[in-house]
């Protein structure tokens, strides 16, 4: 017979049998008993944040860099609620974590007690699934199908609510075998019939392009690796999303970079211009696509995803294929290789890319007196980049800059927020992936605005002598909003100005870290490199041209082909219809 | 600015889910939250040992939307199948209603004679009133209450749409 033991006892247990490395959490009255039992073991590590937001995105941090499920404990009520934002995160990224929520005991649950949040209500629609446990007996197996649902197809986030009762009542436990879940059963291969349908219009289009995301990314390491050999065989372009980026290295030749709102001209071009549209593991996102009726007109379109939601929700395609993308890439690389598909002849196609290639659409003023921040972004790459580091970025200007001019060699080392678009993510992310990866260079890079929305992680690096850097593009503005206040609403800059900043080298010096700050152009090698080289957490405010906006830049609702190249191009206000869009 | 409209089609989906608590919110949440409209739901389970229910909903929407809907229904996890009746094809749908009639008189003889021809039965009398239970496709119900209106009617409880496929076989 197996031996009883307590709910906290049996979650611990489970977390172990699951492989469960590190937890991200923070303590309170509803998981005491849980907390407990951590205390009396050593094979899980806890990472104790200071606010549940960033449990969330550590998690989701150590879950993007690592390739495993990221783990969140937090307590009932506040703890919860405050961990909600992370999972929505999660859910729009397809982040796979699994987050531990404690409640109320159950004889207390809908009573209004105290620090009770209908935790389950709550994140009901911000979750891929989630449970209330309120029998100890039940907890081991949901643990494990928690695990099971949060990896298995669409990678997204679950929530497991385990009341107080339950985590000190006794139950028996038994670790579950494989999971046949009776319900949810991802397709993960697609028909041969489909392969062969995709390799024929691959290999008979005249203008090809390969559009991915990050469903690539999910799809594990593999997954990158056949598709960097679709495209030697194929010779097609490579463009892909944000959340895509690494998984074709960007100093390939066939690579077009980031498409879409700040994507590249060619990116964008050749979307629009192509015969073909191989789209794998991405969601014809509006940030993608631009104006629906103008996109990509004369192709045909071709859908791999392993959410079949995702297929034909804001592009009709061609041909649908549902499955896992690094099992179809598998498939088509094996199907056109057997076929001996001499490379196709895309000379004429190329010829057209290079003249797109040549408006050089990341090109950006120069300036003496400022430090212009692609510049920057430049600088760090090019210190870093033979150190393969895992960059991981808050919200905003920032972000779109470090997606543009930062060159991604390799998978799982571009973390980034970018379906919900979460300010505050970066810095929480980094110090998961510096978890998950000791000995990485790990670098968040921030605006001076999204970093204070979860600047109080400052002190958990500390604590757990995470090295991350932390390198702030100081504009003093939430430059994403002031640009479109130049572009939308005739520079009327309402709100966007971040007055009364804190002295950042002070308050990093405060938490323990060291503060260095970048004023001029000539002081960016040498400070970049003074962060490189000093030991432990390093915050850098890189102070940069205030008022620079991010181009290239497709507007709310324009085509691909409207794109904006400079600041010459905005024009000082918009219609309701362009304002009406996000 | 103006906000653009397409063609709606009106389906009845069959979803058959766990019987597990709050699969109703899951579901129903799932349409509010993506704007989908719920002309109608009726849940209860099916099987022997209550693990299974069949959810009934009528909704209406373009067809890219239904095809949304029933991608989106399918994704649950506590969800075993979707099945979009109407495009399917035979199936047989009905719809429960008490309807309180009060009135005196012609008009209490009148009532009678309609819920006789409408096939409806008199499942509670006084001398003032019936409750009538009619049966039939939301049509039948909508044109029987219509009548109802004019010789008295006090209130409506109905049940909402349940729809089975015809012919032998499960769907």
């Amino acid at each position: 017979m197996t031996r009883e033991r307590s709910g906290a006892d049996i979650l611990v247990e489970a977390l172990t049998d699951l492989g469960v490395e590190v937890i991200f959490g923070y303590p309170g009255g509803a998981v005491l008993p849980i907390y407990d039992a951590l205390f009396k073991q050593k094979r899980i590590r806890h990472v104790l944040v200071r606010h549940e937001q960033g449990a969330a995105h550590a998690a989701e941090g150590y879950a993007r860099a690592t390739g495993k499920p990221g783990v969140v404990l937090v307590t009932s009520g506040p703890g919860a609620t405050n961990a909600v934002t992370g999972i929505t995160d999660a859910l729009m990224d397809s982040i796979p974590i699994v987050v531990l929520t404690g409640q109320v005991p159950t004889t207390l649950i809908g009573t209004d007690a105290f620090q009770e949040a209908d935790t389950i209500g709550i994140t009901r629609h911000v979750t891929k699934h989630n449970y209330l446990v309120r029998d100890p007996a039940k907890l081991g197996d949901v643990i494990h199908e928690a695990f099971y649902i949060a990896t298995a197809g669409r990678p997204g986030p679950v929530v497991v609510d385990i009341p107080k009762d339950v985590q000190v009542a006794s139950a028996p436990y038994r670790k579950p075998g494989v999971i046949e879940h009776k319900t949810y059963r991802p397709r993960l291969k697609a028909d041969a019939a489909e392969i062969e349908a995709i390799v024929d219009m691959l290999a008979a289009a005249e203008r090809p392009i390969l559009y991915t995301g990050g469903g690539i990314i999910n799809a594990g390491p593999g997954a990158s690796q056949l598709l960097r050999e679709l495209a030697r065989i194929s010779g097609a372009p490579v463009t892909s999303t944000l959340m895509g980026l690494g998984a074709l290295p960007a100093s390939s030749p066939q690579w077009l970079g980031m498409l879409g709102m700040h994507g590249t001209y060619e990116a964008n071009m050749a979307m629009h211009g192509c015969d073909l549209m191989l789209c794998l593991g991405a969601r014809f996102d509006d940030r993608v696509t631009g104006r629906l009726d103008a996109f990509s007109p004369g192709s045909r379109k071709i859908h791999v995803d392993i959410d079949r939601s995702s297929i034909n929700k804001n592009v009709r395609v061609d041909l649908a294929v549902v499955g896992d993308v690094g099992l179809v890439l598998e498939d088509m690389v094996r199907v056109w290789k057997a076929r001996q598909h001499p490379k196709p002849d895309l000379a004429a196609w190329w010829k057209r890319i290079e003249g797109w290639r040549a408006k050089k659409s990341l090109a950006f003023p120069a300036s003496k007196q400022e430090i212009m921040p692609q510049q920057a972004i430049r600088a760090l790459w090019r210190a870093t980049h033979a150190l393969n580091p895992i960059i991981t970025t808050e919200v905003g200007q920032h972000q779109m800059w470090a997606a543009q001019h930062f060159g991604f060699e390799a998978p799982n080392k571009w973390l980034t927020s970018g379906g919900l678009g979460t300010m505050g993510y970066g810095l929480p992310a980094a110090i998961g992936a510096q978890v998950g990866n000791p000995n990485a260079l790990v670098i968040d890079i921030a605006g001076e605005a999204s970093i204070q929305m979860n600047i109080q992680e400052l002190g958990t690096a500390t604590q757990y002598r995470l090295p991350v850097k932390l390198f702030i593009l100081n504009n003093e503005y939430m430059g994403m909003v002031r640009q479109w206040q130049d572009l939308t609403y005739g520079g009327r800059y309402s709100e966007s100005y971040s007055e009364s900043l804190p002295d950042f080298v002070k308050l990093a010096e405060a938490y323990g870290w060291t503060g260095l700050r970048i004023e001029k152009p000539a002081e960016l090698e040498d400070g970049i490199a003074r962060m490189l080289e000093t030991d432990g957490p390093v915050l850098v405010d890189c102070r940069v041209a205030k008022l620079a906006n991010c181009f290239p830049m497709i507007p709310s609702g324009a085509a691909h082909t409207e794109m904006l190249l400079d600041q010459a191009e905005v024009s000082g206000e918009m219609g309701d219809e362009a304002k009406a869009l996000v | 600015m103006r906000i653009r409209t397409e063609a709606i089609e009106r389906h009845t989906l069959s979803v058959t889910v766990d019987n597990e608590a709050g699969i109703l919110a899951r579901i129903a949440g799932m349409f509010t939250a993506r704007g989908y409209n719920i002309e109608s739901l009726t849940v209860a389970d099916v099987t022997e040992d209550e693990s299974v229910s069949r959810i009934t909903i009528v909704t209406s929407g373009s067809s890219h939307v239904l095809e949304q809907i029933i991608a989106q229904l399918d994704r649950l996890v506590p969800v075993h199948k979707v099945l979009d009746l109407t495009a399917h094809g035979p199936h047989v749908e009905r719809e429960l209603a008490l309807v309180k009639v009060a009135g005196a008189g012609e008009h209490r003889i009148e009532a009678l004679r309609l819920a006789d021809v409408y096939r409806a039965r008199v499942v509670d009398a006084t001398t003032g009133s019936f409750v009538f239970e009619v049966t039939g496709g939301s049509d039948k119900i909508d044109t029987f209450v219509g009548l109802m209106r004019e010789v008295g009617l006090v209130e409506v409880a109905r049940t909402g749409i349940v729809a089975i496929t015809r012919g032998r076989d499960p769907a």
